[in-house]
Parts: C-alpha cells; structure tokens; sequence
C-alpha cells in the first residue's frame, strides 16, 4: 500500500481535530490555524487526485484493518479526490473573502466558534464525498446539518435564528427519510457498505421477489437527499438562510453544503443502488419535473425580488433545479452534465456572493437595488467580478456557467422524449436568469450625479481584492479548460461502477 | 398482504409512527410540538431496527454460559445501529431545544408562524 493511501483519512482526521483544538484558542488563532488547515487539506487532496489518475483506478483504504464485510471503508478514486479538492478551494476563498464582514457582524468572543464549525463542516464533507459505508455517511450528514445550522445562526438577529430553525426542520425531515431508507436498504440486504450492497441488490433485482420494498427505500432516500439540498418544493428556508447570514456562511452553504448531499446521492445511484437499476424505477421521472419546476419557479421569484442577496438565493434554487433535472434525464452525459453543473454553480455562485457584499458595503450596507445604484464605480474590483458571475450565470461563453449549459443541451438532445421539454426550460431558464442578472448588472453600472457613500479603492481591501480575482480565474478556468475536467468526471464515474 | 401485516406487527405499528412524527414535525406551528415530533419520528425509526434485527427465542450475543453456536443469538448490528443513532438525535434534539429557547426569548411566543409575521413587520 502506498503512503499516499492514507491521505484520504489523514485529512479527515485533521479536520476534527483542528475543530477542537480551535475550540480553545481565541479567534485570531483559531482563523490562522483554519487558514493553514485548508491549504494543507487542499494539498492532500490534490496530492490524492494526481495519484489516483497515474494509477488510474480508485483504491480502497481499510480502517482499523477489519475486513470487508464488517469494517468501515474510505474509498477514493478521480471524482472523489477531485470533488474534495474543489471544496477545499471553494472553503478557502469563501472564508478569506468574507473575513472582514465576519469581524464585524459576529461578537468578538465567539469568533473561534466559527472556524470551530467550519472545521466540522469540512470534515463532515470530506467524510461524505470519501465514505464507502452507508451509516457512516448518515451520521456525518446529520453532522453536516449541525454544523450548517451553526453557521447559520452565529450572526444573532432574529431573522437568522428563524431560518436557522426552519433550516433544521427541514434538514431533520430529510435525515429522517434517508435514515428509514437507509435501515429499509439494510434490511434487504444484509449489508452497510456500499460494494456488498450493490451485489446483494443486483441480486434481489435478478430474484423479483423484493422489487416493491427496494423501490420505497430507494425513493425515501432519494427524497431525503433532495429535501436536503433544497430542490424546488422544498426551498422555503433557503432564502433566509442565505441572504441574511454572514456572507462566508452563504457562500459555504450554498456552493457546498447542498453540493455534498447531491455528490452522496451520486454515490448511492451509483455504487449502491446500481446506475441501470436506479434508472429502471421511474424515479427519475419525478426529479425531472420537479428539476423543471424549479428551474422556472426559482428565477422568477429571484426576478421578483428586491434584495440582492435573497435574488442570488433564490437563483440557487433554479441552478439546484439544473442538478437535478440532469439525474432526470437518465443518461450517463445527464449526470456528467449534473457533475460539472455542480463544480461550476459552486464556483459562481460563491463568487456572486461574495462579490454582492462588496456592493452593498459601498451603498451604506444596503441590499435594495435602489441604493445599489452606481456603486460598481465605488468598487470597481467587486463590480467587475459580480459581472463576471452574471455572466456565468446567464451562460455566456469563456465562463463556467456556458459549458455546463452546452452539455446539458448535448445530453437532452441524445434522449427521446425529454428532450423537447428540457431544451425549452433550459431556454426559458436561461432568458430569465439573464432578465434578473443583467438588470442587477445594469444597475450597479448606472451612474449616479452625487452620492454620499465613499468609493473604495485597492488598497482598503487588499485580501479581498486578491479572492476576487482568484475566483474570476477559478471561474475562467473552469470556462475555458473544460474538456480535461469533463473527461476527468467521465474518467470518475467509470471507477464507480 | 394482510397476513404479511399482522405477523410483522413491530414494522407495522413503526411505520404508522414514523408517520405520525413526521406530520408533526412538518405541519405543527408549535415548536414544542414540532421537537416532540422529531423524537417520534426518530424513535419509530430505532422500533423498526430493533424489531428487524429480533429473531424471536434468541438472546443477545453475549457470551454468558459457553454457548457460541451463531444459532443462539440475535443479529447484534441494528442495535449497534440504534445506539448511534440515539446519540445523534440526543443531539439534533438539544439543538432545536436550544434554537427554541433563543426564539422565545427574543419574541415571547412559541409559535413559528407568529414569529415569521413578526419578522416580516420588524425587518431584522
């Protein structure tokens, strides 16, 4: 066995117990030690990636050395190393980004409890995108959802702990769906980890005895797993949570918290369940339209909205609705299409977020457009990057958000029947993201006479500057270099089956 | 079918509670209710393990009086199962518990529905 194996369960470690030593130091420290945490993480993850595409197949490391059946399992191979690291980059630049609003709007003593939470938050992820058992990865989504919560809510107004409350509920729905699921699953099989499960279901399958009970637990974790992460129906708490927390928060909660259970449930489809077996239950179907749905009903109530903020939330909700309408269409170019989908929102959509607070910070703290008003000449460096996103967002070429708009157009072509609503929705999707963005972005460009707030120039936010431009590249990366990516997510989802 | 109901009883009687707690937990305005709603569920879900993993005349796997024919006991796992499970629901419970004792404090109701008037009056 290589060294290099270990890094998968290294960097969890790592990140637990950084959480509780942070849970003793001040909050300087506890920022310096989260700092140093990510880029060693981001390292070991991209010290895995490189070795598992030279041997260019997955291992599987045992923990504590109990055989298969009965010990637990890290398994990594191009996706999951891949998906880990890109977290890990999004984490950093998100938590730099959002520094100075951090400072400002938590109270000085619980400071450290943020990077406590993060550091959980990381390795719960970590933990989801490497585990091969099936309870080790329920217990880590509910340590997911606690620690999602907390971020939530460090920022103490009233509206923060309403969404807070409402995030768990719904979050508590959703485990508890997947969790039933989950014993469902156990008991027709005998077995929590994933390999053993997918051959004792290949089996039942083959038999036919047990199609109607396999069919509720693969439909109850699949429901949980969307309640989770906020596909259309149930997106009540989502704006809330993401417009009014501080900014870190919104953009780690909506580029990776989401992210992470949507990569869990393309782990189940593919390595417990079997991709063929999933796609024979009509599951999809019902994900499909409700991927529709949301693609429409999201962007229209971002169009109807007047907060900045709770616009880029509500647009989440019709990017989730993409993901998802991608697993509907029941091809392998589908999820690859979903996949990439997932890295570029998680990309832009932390960019956006990150970019608005600089706007707002120069229109007096505001987020009404009214205010917004001229104020990307006030900040130049956060207006150009907003646009940026936009631009993503709306699909423009160069940028992240085009390519993933091109392949889902390529994968609905390749399927008969769903094409046509696909490709009209994406259409109609596509045409309101670019009415919400583009006015936003036509606002901040418009000049005003006479204003009372300060402009800010480069040298009053050096790090923040040096974020934006980060994620303007990460963006354009993803943008122009997509083909190695793609081939790469292909190259992962073949090391699943 | 109804045969199949009445021998697995525990699966039957757990199912009907998942459900009870879950209504709860989604439709109640109380938050009260609602936690009350989340032990239900989750303690429906540790029923429905603990019946499952019950062979019946066996007793659990422990090695008391020499016997060690894998025939004597019971599938030890789905209890290993609950008792994790019962610690994260100590836990999510302790948190709703404290998110609900913040929202009483600040709006002197229980009542979430209430509260997300008041909000949509007071701003912030």
């Amino acid at each position: 066995m290589d060294f290099i194996q270990n890094f998968p369960c290294i960097s969890i470690m790592l990140c637990l117990f950084a959480g509780i030593i942070s849970s003793g130091l001040r909050g300087k420290t506890a920022r310096w030690l989260n700092t140093i945490l990510l880029i060693i993480v981001t390292i070991l993850s991209a010290c895995t990636l490189l070795y598992t595409i030279s041997t260019g197949e997955s291992f599987v490391y045992v923990m504590g050395k109990f055989p298969a059946p009965w010990g637990n399992e890290i398994r990594a191979g191009v996706l999951e190393a891949g998906m880990a690291l890109f977290f890990c980059i999004i984490m950093l630049l998100s938590l730099l980004g959002g520094q100075h609003k951090l400072m400002k709007e938590v109270e000085e003593n619980k400071v450290f409890l943020y990077y406590v939470l993060t550091n959980l938050l990381l390795s719960s992820l970590l933990a989801l995108v490497y585990t091969n058992d099936m309870f080790t990865a329920y217990v880590f989504v509910e340590i997911n959802t606690i620690s999602a919560c907390g971020l939530i809510m460090i920022r103490q107004v009233g509206r923060t702990i309403e969404a807070a409350v409402r995030y768990m509920i719904m979050s508590l729905l959703g485990s508890g769906l997947l969790l039933l699921g989950l014993c469902m699953l156990y008991d027709l099989t005998g077995h929590l980890l994933m390999s053993n499960m997918k051959e004792s279901v290949a089996a039942i399958v083959a038999q036919g005895e047990y199609n109607i009970p396999l069919i509720v637990a693969i439909a109850l974790m699949t429901v949980g797993l969307c309640i989770k992460s906020a596909l259309f129906p149930f997106h009540a708490w989502l704006p809330d949570a993401y417009g009014y927390s501080t900014v870190s928060s919104a953009a780690i909660l909506s580029s990776l918290v989401s992210k992470g259970y949507i990569f869990l449930l393309i782990k189940i489809i593919y390595r417990v369940i079997g991709f063929d077996i999933f796609i024979n239950t009509r599951i999809i179907d019902v994900l499909f339209v409700f991927g529709l749905m949301g693609m429409i009903f999201g962007s229209l109530s971002a169009i109807r909205e007047n907060d900045i903020r709770r616009m880029i939330a509500f647009s989440s909700v019709a990017q989730i609705g993409y993901i998802y309408m991608g697993f509907g269409m029941g091809t392998q170019y589908g999820i690859v299409a979903s996949v990439f989908h997932i890295l570029s929102h998680a990309a832009t959509k932390s960019l956006l977020f990150i970019a608005a607070i600089g706007l707002t910070d120069v229109s007096g703290g505001s987020r009404k457009f009214i205010e917004l008003t001229g104020s990307a000449y006030r900040n130049k460096w956060a207006g150009v990057t907003f646009t940026v996103g936009s631009l993503s967002m709306v699909g423009v070429p160069l940028f992240s958000g085009f390519i993933s708009k091109l392949l889902f157009a390529q994968a609905a072509v390749q399927i008969n029947g769903k094409m046509l609503p696909a490709l009209i929705v994406l259409g109609i999707s596509t045409i309101l993201n670019a009415i919400y963005f583009m006015k936003t972005v036509i606002r901040i460009y418009t000049p005003v006479e006479e204003t009372s707030y300060p402009s800010v120039t480069f040298k009053d936010m050096k790090l923040y500057a040096v974020v934006l431009v980060f994620f303007i590249i990460l963006n354009i990366i993803l943008g122009i270099s997509s083909q190695p990516i793609v081939d790469m997510i292909e190259q992962g989802l073949a090391m699943f089956a | 079918m109804g045969a199949n109901l009445f021998t697995n009883y525990g699966e039957a009687v757990a199912m009907i509670l998942f459900g009870i707690g879950f209504g709860n937990l989604l439709l109640q305005s109380n938050l009260i209710k609602k936690i009350i709603g989340l032990n239900i569920m989750d303690t429906a879900i540790y029923l429905f393990l603990a019946e499952k993993g019950y062979i019946a005349g066996r007793v659990a796997p422990i090695v008391a009086d020499g016997v060690t024919s894998v025939e004597a006991y019971i599938n030890p796992v789905p209890s290993g199962l609950v008792l994790t499970g019962i610690v994260v629901s100590v836990s999510v419970s302790a948190l709703m518990l404290a998110l609900t004792i913040r929202l009483y404090r600040r709006y002197h109701t229980l009542d979430l529905d209430e509260i997300s008037t008041l909000l949509k009056k007071g701003g912030l």
